[in-house]
């Protein structure tokens, strides 16, 4: 995990600092190109040529291969590009929620209801 | 002259967007939500604004990170939305009006705030979705928008004070522009909630109920926090209430709040919408409550 040198830590949470622009660029200038319906289908017909283009890292082709969201923060990606990258497979932003928890989504939902009582 | 008549300050959550598209304002799920909009639909009718200046972040449709700018103010004729990605339904372009774009560019400029400027601007669901909360009728477009959109995208953010000073900048510019019109400066975004990291879902009621009290009472102390310690208070999408440090200050005159309302969740995301009205010397209200005094 890259720290974040100029912000400190908050933990739990993804300060997107310019170490993290420089390490998740080419994933993020993807997850952008997916604002295109045309590159969205294009990306679903053949996944590992669209990422070719956009030079990617090992860690990160393999964190978009496991669809794990962590990963792809670990690998410098940015919260709003790879919702665009989700979006392609149907998955919103409280199912990303529950995954980077570990929790299933009724429960995750269930937590954003009780900090609504508190 | 122009005249601020106020500011209203929105969650801009897609979810609404698509509970709006899909017609669920009456479900129950929705209807506590949607029922917080009523008392500003009746604020809008009776202050009937012209123009609306609106503070939103975007949230990588126009802007990549190739070029990101920490200010940048629309200087278009129209407004176009465009696919985001992920579903939420396109909405018909929103008129702008240029020359007042470039008077308040002009006057930003001026004023020591060195915006980027733009002549095409998409506008994503930040900007899309305020709007058709604001003025629900399908399709109307009773007002013209200058967006003016902030950087939440890439750390280093504008601090809650730069942001204050920056609509301070806008009010005043707003104030020397000569034309009669009436503007509304709408701020979107928050209140607290966090999409990423192991803290996702994080939502903070106490801070948010503090903030939606002292951004009306005392925002120049508020406006201390660093943008740091929003994303630790409001979580790693909850520093969006830059927008709102922004909005309140454009509010140049004597602040009344006329209504607030908070909901959680939305999606992720503790939802609140808050209207201010500002009176100044211009005001017709100002000036007949000063004669009432006098009697």
């Amino acid at each position: 995990m890259i720290s974040n040198k100029r912000t400190g830590d908050i933990p739990g949470t993804v300060i997107f600092d310019g170490n993290r622009a420089i390490q998740g660029y080419a994933l993020n200038k993807m997850c952008f190109s997916f604002n295109s319906g045309e590159n969205r289908e294009a990306y679903l017909r053949d996944e590992e040529s669209y990422c070719k283009k956009f030079n990617l890292t090992e860690q990160q082709r393999e964190a978009l291969k496991h669809r794990n969201v962590l990963e792809l923060l670990e690998a410098g990606g940015n919260i709003y590009y790879l919702a665009k990258w989700a979006g392609i497979f149907g998955i919103n932003v409280q199912q990303m929620g529950a995954q980077q928890r570990g929790v299933t989504e009724e429960q995750f939902k269930e937590m954003l209801v009780r900090a609504g009582g508190d | 002259m122009a005249q601020i008549i106020g500011g209203v300050a929105t969650s801009h959550i897609p979810a609404i967007g698509k509970a709006i598209a899909r017609g669920c304002q009456n479900d129950p799920s929705w209807k506590a939500f949607f029922d917080g909009y009523k008392p500003v639909h009746a604020w809008l009718d009776e202050v009937r604004p012209d123009v609306a200046v609106v503070l939103y972040n975007d949230h990588g449709l126009n802007f990549f990170l190739d070029k990101m700018p920490t200010f940048a103010v629309g200087a278009a004729p129209q407004y176009i939305n465009a696919d985001e990605g992920w579903g939420l339904p396109v909405s018909a372009p929103y008129p702008g009006d240029p020359h007042f774009s470039w008077h308040l560019i002009d006057s930003l400029v001026n004023d020591e705030f060195d915006i980027t400027m733009c002549q095409e601007m998409l506008v994503d669901h930040a900007f899309t979705v305020p709007m058709s909360l604001l003025w629900p009728k399908s399709g109307s477009r009773p007002v013209t928008t200058i967006p003016v959109a902030i950087n939440t995208v890439q750390f280093p953010l504008p601090s809650p004070s730069r942001c204050h000073k920056l609509g301070k900048a806008i009010g005043r510019a707003i104030e020397s522009y000569d034309e009669d019109l009436r503007v509304v400066v709408v701020a979107t975004g928050g209140l607290s909630h966090q999409l990423d990291g192991t803290r996702a879902g994080f939502i903070n009621k106490k801070f948010d109920l503090m903030c939606l009290q002292r951004i009306v009472s005392d925002p120049e102390a508020l406006a201390q926090y660093s943008a740091r310690d929003l994303v630790r208070d409001a979580g790693a999408q909850g520093v969006e209430l830059l927008m709102w440090f922004a909005m309140r200050g454009a509010m140049t005159g004597k602040v009344t709040e006329r209504h607030h309302s908070y909901h959680v969740p939305i999606s992720n995301t503790a939802a609140a919408v808050m209207v201010l009205e500002n009176q100044t010397h211009w005001s017709d209200k100002w000036l007949d409550q000063s004669l009432i005094h006098q009697v």
